[in-house]
């Protein structure tokens, strides 16, 4: 076995190879049998040199640094690391410029925006490089076997329908034929090889008679070929031998061109087939007609033969002198072209089922105008004017809805509707048990005594009266404190004007008799306010000011929402040393969210905007602050008492007999015994209260106590007004409040009398000297 | 393995005079121990705070800036800041070791009588005479107060805070405790003008002084009363009151010249401690050890466990270990 690694092309010959053998470059020859063995046993590795010329002379060898390696698409290929010793940051090869890597900084302003790069790795390869990696190649190209192939005419006619409405009139894809490709598409190619020839159909073959019949038989439902769509093939029909079959008719392609232009729905331009070449068989061009009309003509009439005629004809292009005959220029739309008879025979009586109802019944003294009353404030206007509206339309504007329904009333609007008032209980007191009512009907001599006191204010009403009765400024120049309701607005002008006549029960004659009593109180306290705070000198005054355009409201008041409850019991609780329940009470307080910042302490409430006690607004007149109005004159009256000197002090303030009278039941709401407890409690505080009337003034005590006994068992409880009166359950008025606070000046002395007396006479209170200054500045002057 | 529990020793009181220091400030109004109680501080009638070393009772720095006499202090828990008020209606934050106003806050409409910081000195809360509590930022620059909590409906006479809460007496007669980390406010009905109010040092009951000459000890959560202290005089002074270090003892200035010791448990008076003959007006107990001050006109008085001379040598030891000196040992 011969093996021979040998660098020279084994096409030398022999002798060549031994001539050459000196300068070979490797010549690895074994030869392990005799050499006289032939080429065939050996085997050759590597690049033969290339034949030498005898007489070319010797060339230098290329040194290291100036050898080349090219790849093969014969662009230099560079070695780095090991090959050549040197470093090479990939320009040649690679990526770059020459001066390797271009650091490019990222730059973006609002008016140039920075591309977002979109670098694939594809972008530092080479495209000999992509099949290594599996990438395939990107651009779609239709390989020739795929691409469209001949020409069909098929293709052709359904080009043409589209071109109709394309924008070169028929142009049937000249440009498209000009670059179609030459070979057919694999489908058409695949379809020749089963049979098919172009114009045929695609399906099994049919027998013409057969086909025919079913034809016939076939009922077509929604949309079907216009039937003369295949009028070529017809004429073909009557060749129908038997035995032979055919391939089924081709289908014209359904044209699915897309509307793109803004013409109306199935308008066409003007053909200049027809329009141009003079006439055709309808005579006129119609704009719109259906697509299948046109479509025929396209396909099958188009070339059969049609004479033409030169010039221009149709429609509205007149008759030119050269015209034979008169064709109808004039498109005449005659209305027999139009069925209008829809399904079978009209109904005689001209409704075509329609239910006729007859016309309304117009009220006698209807006029077809409608004009729009003049809206006048009553108050604005003199009362002569106001008096001609009056009489003109019988009410005034002042209760027009001119503020809304809502900001009515029930009887308001009960009044402009005309109707009756409601049947129902008229009052709450016919809600409430006969007990209950009994107890109730002696209220008037309280409200008596109130009334006694409220009449107290008469010198008030008195001096409201001195002051307009003057021949002064009219009341149409007067400050309107009720502006906000124009009807008490009313009723308080009509107070002023009777003031200013001198009339006496001024006042409870202008108030409104439908009104309940406390409404009434209510108001007669604040017009005669009202009166005196505006009487006439004010009002000249008032008149150089300006009403602020946005009043706050003056009517309502922030009342803390939780208020602390009976102090009695807690009083009471205290002298047991009952701390806890009865003395604990807890409310729900916000701190500020930066407080619990500060503290490292969760918001508790997150999300609430209120800081400190939850509040409310409160009326500033609600049933509990008419309830207890007696008891806020009583404050006013007790308070000065209160800051006598403490000389005084033996004979408590509120025991003093006019203030006693003035105690009425119902100052003290929640007063009533709700449970055995606090029943107890105040029992024990009675007893408390006893035992140091006694030490006080023994005459007094038996009075007080006998009144308190009876408030305890005439008294309702307190509960029935907030369920009557409260609008909401969880309300509290601001009554309640102040009547605590007020109570509490009031009753908390009594009760911490002996400590609290003695430290208010023998030692100054707490808040004001808490400290022993005296002593000290005493002390300070021995030092 | 674990020693035994070392058997749990009879509470030492504070009964020995330690030191009397003439502040020479006018009458003392307040004294406090600062948050680790080495150091005094007494609030003047002359309108300067001073600062004095607890151990040697040497006057460290004065701190003048008051409009009128000052009537409580608290110090930072980094003693770094001091705050007081007075009755020129004003709070100060003071820096200690510089000795000038970081901060003069007006904004009370009447004197302020009680001053104190949060746990980590970033709000100072000033209750004043006229019913309200401001709660001043240590940290931002405003001059308005964080938040007023004005429910109180008469002056405020004294203020504790605590981690999260706040404990507030009035003279009307109820203590109030604002629960921040609950949105809370809890009132508690006493009856009878507070002049004091303090925690207990576990946190779970308040104790409050009040113008019927009786402290009484709360529990926190219920409000229900723990105890009843009384036999001392308070009818007129806005007085001390206070827990021992370890709350075994409840403390109480006198009008009768003495401090009330009473065991808080059995609630019998253990020790009625004779300081002078004036109103025993101030007092402050020591965080960690049976230290006590009272402030009686114009001098303040140190009171220790043991008679003076070996606390002298133990102080020399001891630095911040308590009890365990060589004096105990020697002892």
């Amino acid at each position: 076995m011969h093996l021979k690694l040998v660098c020279q092309p084994p096409l030398n010959t022999e002798e060549e190879e031994e001539s050459h053998a000196t300068h070979t470059a490797t010549v690895l020859a074994v030869n392990m049998a005799s050499d006289e063995d032939s080429d065939e046993d050996f085997v050759t590795y590597g690049t033969p040199l290339e034949p030498l010329e005898e007489d070319e002379p010797v060339r230098k060898p290329v040194p290291v640094h100036e050898q080349t390696v090219k790849d093969e698409k014969g662009r230099y290929k560079r070695f780095h690391g090991a090959f050549t010793g040197g470093f090479s940051a990939g320009y040649f090869n690679t990526v770059g410029s020459q001066e390797g890597w271009t650091p490019s900084t990222f730059v973006s302003s609002r008016q140039q925006k920075a591309e977002k790069p979109n670098i694939r790795p594809e972008d530092f390869m080479d495209e000999e490089d992509f099949s290594e990696h599996g990438i395939a190649p990107r651009e779609i190209v239709p390989t020739d076997d795929f691409a469209s192939g001949k020409k069909d005419q098929l293709k052709d006619k359904a080009r043409a329908v589209s071109s109709l409405a394309a924008l070169i009139p028929g142009d049937t894809g000249l440009l498209e034929e000009l670059i179609a490709p030459a070979r057919s598409s694999i489908g058409v190619e695949l379809l020749r090889k089963m049979g098919w020839k172009d114009g045929q159909g695609v399906g099994p073959r049919l027998k013409r008679k057969q086909r025919k019949q079913n034809d016939d038989a076939v009922k077509v439902y929604g949309c079907a070929f216009p039937p003369n769509g295949s009028e070529e093939s017809e004429d073909e029909d009557e060749f129908a031998p038997e035995n032979v079959s055919f391939a089924p008719k081709d289908v014209v392609p359904v044209d699915f061109t897309p509307k793109v232009d803004s013409h109306g729905l199935g308008y066409r331009g003007l053909n200049p087939l027809q329009a141009l070449g003079g006439g055709s068989e309808t005579g006129h061009i119609n704009l719109f007609t259906l697509q299948s009309d046109r479509t025929t003509s396209l396909f099958g009439d188009r070339n059969s033969g049609q004479q033409r005629r030169g010039g221009i004809g149709g429609q509205a292009f007149g008759v030119g002198a050269m015209e034979e005959e008169d064709t109808d220029i004039y498109h005449k739309d005659s209305m027999s072209n139009y069925d209008n008879v829809l399904g079978g025979e009209e109904p005689g009586d001209g409704l075509y089922g329609w239910t006729v109802y007859p016309p309304p019944d117009l009220p006698r003294d209807y006029r077809p105008v409608h004009y729009f009353r003049p809206v006048v404030d009553s108050s604005t206007v003199s009362p002569i004017v106001a008096q001609a509206l009056q009489a003109s339309r019988g009410r005034l504007s002042q209760d027009a809805p001119q503020q809304g329904r809502h900001s009515l009333d029930s009887s308001q609007r009960c009044d402009m509707l005309g109707e009756t008032p409601l049947q129902g209980p008229s009052s709450v007191f016919e809600l409430l048990g006969s007990k209950d009512r009994e107890r109730l009907n002696e209220i008037p001599a309280v409200v008596a005594s109130a009334k006694a006191a409220a009449l107290q204010a008469s010198s008030e009403t008195q001096m409201a009266l001195k002051a307009w009765s003057g021949p002064t400024a009219d009341a149409s120049k007067t400050f309107k404190p009720f502006a906000e309701n124009p009807l008490k607005q009313a009723r308080y002008d009509l107070y002023i004007t009777k003031l200013k006549q001198g009339n006496k029960d001024a006042l409870e004659s202008s108030l409104d008799s439908s009104m309940t009593e406390w409404e009434r109180g209510r108001e007669r306290d604040e017009f005669v306010r009202a009166a005196l705070l505006y009487k006439p000198s004010n009002s000249s005054l008032s008149s150089r000011f300006t009403r602020s355009k946005h009043e706050d409201d003056t009517d309502s008041v922030d009342v803390t929402r939780d208020q602390e409850n009976d102090m009695d019991d807690k009083q009471a609780a205290v002298k047991m040393k009952m701390f806890g329940k009865l003395t604990r009470e807890t409310f729900e307080w916000h701190p500020d969210k930066l407080l619990c910042k500060r503290f490292n302490v969760p918001d508790p409430y997150p999300g609430s905007s209120t800081v400190g006690m939850p509040k409310v607004k409160r009326d500033k007149y609600s049933v509990f602050n008419f309830l207890t109005i007696t008891d806020s004159s009583q404050v006013s009256r007790g308070a000065p008492s209160a800051s006598k000197p403490p000389s005084s002090s033996s004979t408590l303030p509120h025991l003093t007999p006019e203030v006693s009278n003035k105690k009425s039941r119902w100052d003290i709401p929640g007063q009533e015994p709700k449970d055995p407890l606090s029943a107890f409690l105040s029992e024990t505080r009675s007893e408390v209260l006893a035992a140091k009337n006694q030490t006080d003034s023994p005459h007094q005590k038996t009075e007080e106590e006998e009144k308190e006994e009876d408030e305890e068992e005439v008294r309702p409880p307190m509960d029935l007004f907030k369920a009557i009166f409260a609008s909401s359950s969880d309300e509290k008025s601001s009554s309640s409040s102040e009547d605590d606070s007020e109570e509490e000046k009031e009753v908390a002395p009594p009760a911490s009398d002996p400590i609290q007396s003695s430290a208010e006479t023998l030692n100054p209170p707490v808040s004001a000297q808490s400290t022993p200054a005296p002593d000290i500045s005493r002390l300070t002057g021995i030092i | 393995m674990a020693f035994p529990q070392p058997r749990p020793q009879v509470p030492q009181l504070p009964q020995h005079l330690l030191r009397t220091i003439e502040c020479q400030q006018g009458a003392v109004r307040a004294v406090r121990f600062n948050a680790d109680g080495n150091y005094v501080l007494t609030c003047g009638s002359d309108k300067s705070l001073k600062l004095w070393s607890a151990s040697r009772g040497t006057l460290l720095k004065t701190y003048t800036g008051h409009g009128y006499e000052v009537l409580d202090v608290d110090s930072s828990f980094d003693n770094s800041q001091l705050c007081s008020c007075s009755s020129d209606k004003t709070v100060i934050l003071w820096d200690v070791a510089s000795g000038q106003v970081t901060r003069k806050l007006r904004g009370h409409a009447g004197k302020v009588n009680c001053v104190q910081f949060n746990e980590e000195a970033t709000v100072m809360l000033s209750g004043s005479i006229d019913g309200t509590v401001r709660c001043w930022d240590t940290r931002s620059r405003r001059y308005e107060p964080i938040q007023i909590l004005d429910e109180a409906q008469d002056g405020i006479s004294s203020l504790k805070v605590s981690e999260h809460e706040l404990l507030i007496g009035s003279v009307d007669g109820r203590v109030r405790r604002y629960d921040l980390r609950m949105g809370q406010l809890h009132v508690d009905f006493i009856g009878s003008p507070i002049t004091c109010v303090c925690f207990s040092r576990d946190g779970q009951c308040t104790l409050s002084s009040s113008l019927d000459s009786t402290v009484r000890l709360l529990d926190k959560s219920s409000g229900e009363m723990l105890g009843e202290y009384s036999g001392h005089v308070n009818k007129g002074y806005k007085l001390d009151c206070c827990l021992s270090d370890k709350d075994t003892h409840v403390l109480s200035c006198s009008e009768d010249g003495h401090v009330y010791f009473w065991d808080l448990v059995e609630v019998s008076l253990t020790l009625k401690l004779p300081v002078g003959k004036a109103v025993v007006q101030s007092l402050s107990f020591h965080p960690t050890e049976p230290r006590l001050l009272t402030s009686m006109e114009g001098h303040v008085q140190v009171w220790g466990a043991e008679p003076e001379t070996e606390i002298g040598e133990r102080e020399v030891v001891v630095g911040g270990e308590p009890r365990t000196g060589p004096a105990a040992v020697l002892k």
